[in-house]
């Protein structure tokens, strides 16, 4: 790891290969993200990752670092971005937080908390996609996908399952569940599957398991989502 | 010495609200005697003044909106006060009552007023002294201009101490880890 650049005034080293954001989670320098996950090849749907590479705006999880550049990423102007970004998150779907069982522990929610989102700004949009409640040990809410396609990529590529897809599009894009009847139930998922670990927010629920965390335990009550990447990755 | 401040001119109200954001500011306990230095309230559950004084200062909503009565409260609000806060989900994003938006309207009050079991000669009350509902519920910045949001379901009293402070104080409001909280 001879080679560096430069994020935010700090120097990060790199191996080959390597994008901004591996190695800046690796220095234990969180950059906001919803759709990257180190066990994944990067996807770059939902563009919180986004950074000014010499002056021009990429996604940090795609794009290679390279010896030398410069990075901007906790700056207010691309605050501001990723807070709207958040913003237009929200309103596409019903993110009623208070009855969510994944509030405290969601990803997409501590990311807000972060950027200080007071309010969604934008008119909602009030999605209706029917829960999916067909599987005996989990239960889907379609209205809370932001469409990261974690999911998908754990049940294709770890889970050899295939139980998810993404389909439709434009705004109509949505989750769909692969099996001639839509139902999760007619898959061959399990609560064992990485997919079902996965989610970064409300929608792959374990039944019965009822706001199981205490307040104040959950995992984003101890510590904000920025002070995560050094508990979890940094060295 | 300084000459005596005016007292800040506060209203508050509950549209479709729970009153629960009203009991979370009644949280910050003994300090309303410090918060009573610095504002008079107006029209507000807490008073018994029936209409928003013109000169307002602060209003303070909580609650979406779900019948027309909401709609109509809300503009007066905006009419007289110099400052819209929105407090709690229900103001900010329509909240929990918005799980209704993808029901008829129709459908609901059918099942609650007319076929639910239990009811005699059921029937959807149609009095004109009754608001209508809207046909979905609405977080109110789509009706108005929100100069300030309070996220929270609601929010903590320490949450509504740290805005309420940091407004008087001229500072753009911030919450920090902690005290920011949509549930
Ligand atoms: S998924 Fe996250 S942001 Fe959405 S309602 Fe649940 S806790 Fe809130
Ligand atoms: S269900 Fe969850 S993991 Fe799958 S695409 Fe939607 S948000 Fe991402
Ligand atoms: S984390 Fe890079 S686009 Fe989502």
């Amino acid at each position: 790891m001879s080679q560096t650049f430069i994020l935010d005034g700090k120097t990060i080293p790199f191996a080959d290969g390597q994008t901004i954001m591996q190695a800046a989670t690796q220095a234990g320098v969180f950059i906001p993200h919803l759709c990257y996950h180190p066990d994944f090849k990067p996807h770059g749907s939902c563009k919180l990752c986004t950074v000014k590479v010499n002056g021009r705006q990429t996604a940090s999880c795609t794009m290679r670092a390279m010896a030398g550049m410069v990075v901007e990423s906790d700056t207010p102007e691309i605050n501001a971005e990723r807070l709207t970004l958040t913003q237009m998150l929200f309103v596409e779907g019903n993110h009623f937080c208070p009855s969510c069982e994944q509030s405290g522990n969601c990803q997409l929610q501590a990311t807000a908390y972060h950027l200080g989102m007071m309010s969604p700004h934008f008119d909602h949009f009030f999605p209706n996609r029917a829960v999916d409640a067909s599987h005996p040990e989990v239960l889907l809410d379609f209205n809370r996908c932001i469409l990261c396609s974690l999911c998908v990529r754990a049940s294709r590529d770890v889970d050899g399952k295939n139980v998810f897809a993404l389909s439709g599009r434009g705004i109509k894009t949505h989750l769909i569940v692969n099996a001639k009847s839509g139902q999760l139930a007619d898959t061959h998922f399990t609560l064992d599957d990485k997919a079902a670990q996965v989610c970064p927010v409300g929608v792959i629920l374990k039944k019965r398991r009822g706001f199981a965390v205490p307040i104040g335990e959950r995992t984003y009550d101890k510590q904000p989502i920025s002070a995560t990447v050094d508990a979890a990755e940094g060295n | 010495m300084n000459a005596p401040k005016k007292k800040l001119k506060v209203a508050t109200t509950s549209l479709a609200g729970c009153f629960g954001c009203h009991m979370s500011l009644l949280d910050i306990d003994e300090r309303l005697f410090t918060l009573l230095e610095h504002i008079e309230f107006d029209r507000s559950p807490l008073t018994d003044i029936k209409t928003v004084s013109p000169d307002c200062d602060i209003g303070i909503i909580e609650g979406g909106l779900c019948n027309a009565e909401n709609v109509h409260v809300l503009r007066e609000f905006r009419d007289n006060c110099k400052i819209l806060i929105a407090i709690g989900a229900c103001a900010i994003n329509g909240g929990l009552p918005a799980q209704r938006n993808h029901l008829p309207l129709t459908t609901i009050l059918e099942e609650v007023y007319h076929t639910s079991p239990g009811l005699s000669n059921g029937m959807i009350p149609n009095d004109p002294e009754l608001p209508l509902p809207l046909n979905k519920v609405h977080p109110i910045h789509e009706v108005v201009k929100i100069d300030y949001f309070m996220p929270g379901c609601p929010p903590s009293a320490d949450a509504i101490w740290k805005v309420l402070t940091d407004l008087l104080a001229g500072k753009e409001p911030e919450l920090g880890h902690g005290l920011m909280h949509y549930d």
